[in-house]
């Protein structure tokens, strides 16, 4: 009874004879082989056609194209980080000869400051001892008047004190006395 | 109990191969090599997804990739390292060709798992006419790229001499014999799993057990899932295996 409904409904659902083996496989069923292999033969055409002529193509370049993309960046890439490198050395270099030469002009400045600095020094010691015998000779000059004055006042002084005591000093007497007392 | 669990089976609609069962799409009838059928309709939306996936979703040709063209490159990069590097570098020109397959097979047998679909990949008459494809391909491409020499797949030269004419028959069976187990195994696996769940579908029906069928629907569904993926995996790379042989036919 189970088989018969079986049979029943597979006949019903598939629309055609009992002779589509009822319970058995509809994979076995040969009416239907003929529909199945077209449909398959068509589908498989279209999906050829589809992906050989525009699906696989058009991937193909666009993976081709970043693949390009990338190298091409990539190269973009190290040539930039070459002259990075590049422009580092030119400025290592650049400053290297700039202290190098900073270098020279102080050693140059210094030695040319030096030489001034000796000569003006020497010029200074020049003033200076010319400004010393300068002043050597004036202070002689003072002392030697200072001297002479003193020798004035002294016999001036003598004169009057022995006039004061009422003698009468002869100025010859006086000059020699007032000399020898200088001399003592 | 057994007894009632039967009856109660038999009143129910518990015929797990009528899910296979080819009918035309627009009323009744006799099914005439053209008629549009449940067969035309699922290659047809097989087609339509994999228009939708590589070209409309590589419409854009971006080089920073959208989802659907990400998809599409990886299915793309994956079939044709397969391809070089199991059919060689030659192979490469045979790439649409497994392309086209490996598609055909792998969106059918996931459309196949929809429910309520009809898994146009779990007919022999699909499988059968995928297979001869290949065969055919591989024993022309085989003639006409070596000639004669391409019959020294069949006589092992590295065998001692006594052994080669058994190894020759060996050999030609199996050669004959690939078309049959390629496109058996493919429809098999794919009818098995459908059948499988529709007989625990069946039982989902008697309380009792219900729980336990679900679960079983839901575990062999998964299975099957990993079954779709892996039989068009295989049927592809046994295209490219066999193109090998075709291309370069010395052991």
């Amino acid at each position: 009874m189970s088989g018969q409904t079986t049979v029943e409904n597979a006949a019903a659902a598939a629309g055609h004879g009992a002779e589509a083996s009822g319970a058995g496989m509809p994979q076995l069923d040969f009416s239907t082989f003929p529909n199945q292999i077209f449909w398959l033969v068509v589908t498989l055409v279209v999906i050829y056609f589809v992906l050989s002529r525009i699906a696989l193509p058009r991937i193909a370049a666009v993976l081709a194209e970043r693949a390009d993309t990338i190298s091409n960046d990539i190269a973009a890439a190290d040539e930039l980080k070459r002259r990075a490198v590049e422009a580092e050395a030119a400025y290592e270099k650049a400053l290297a000869d700039a202290r190098h030469e900073a270098n020279a002009i102080v050693a140059e400045a210094k030695v040319q400051i030096q030489s001034e600095l000796n000569a003006e020094l020497a010029r200074a010691d020049q003033v200076i001892a010319a400004k010393a015998a300068e002043s050597e000779a004036a202070i002689a000059e003072i002392r030697k008047d200072a001297v002479k004055s003193v020798t004035t006042i002294s016999r001036t002084a003598a004169k009057q004190i022995v006039a004061a005591f009422g003698g009468d000093a002869e100025a010859a007497e006086v000059n020699a006395a007032v000399a020898a007392q200088m001399k003592g | 109990m057994s007894e009632q669990a039967t009856q109660e089976a038999s009143g129910l609609v518990f015929h797990p191969l009528d899910q296979f069962i080819v009918k035309p799409l627009f009323g009744e009838g006799p099914i005439m090599w053209y008629t549009p059928t449940n067969v035309t309709l699922w290659m047809g939306i097989a087609v339509l997804c994999i228009i939708g996936l590589f070209v409309i979703g590589s419409r854009g040709r971006a080089i920073v990739p959208t989802r659907s063209q990400s998809i599409g490159e990886l299915i793309y990069g994956f079939t044709y390292k397969m391809v070089e590097d199991v059919a060689g570098h030659d192979g490469v020109k045979f790439f649409p060709y497994v392309m086209t397959l490996f598609m055909f097979i792998l969106f059918s047998n996931y459309l196949g798992l929809i429910p309520m679909s009809f898994a146009t990949t779990s007919h022999i008459a699909v499988t059968a006419v995928l297979a001869a494809a290949v065969f055919l391909t591989v024993t022309i491409v085989g003639f006409v790229k070596n000639g004669t020499k391409f019959l020294g797949l069949f006589w092992v030269s590295s065998a001692p001499l006594a052994l080669r004419p058994i190894l020759a028959i060996i050999e030609l069976i199996s050669y004959f014999v690939r078309p049959v187990s390629h496109s058996i195994r493919l429809g098999g696996n794919i009818m098995a799993g459908h059948a499988v769940m529709k007989v625990f579908a069946g039982f989902a029906a008697v309380a009792l057990i219900s729980p336990l069928s679900v679960a079983a629907i839901t575990a062999i569904y998964g299975l099957e899932i990993l079954v779709a993926g892996i039989q068009a995996y295989v049927f592809a790379i046994l295209t490219c295996v066999y193109l090998k042989d075709a291309l370069h036919p010395g052991h």
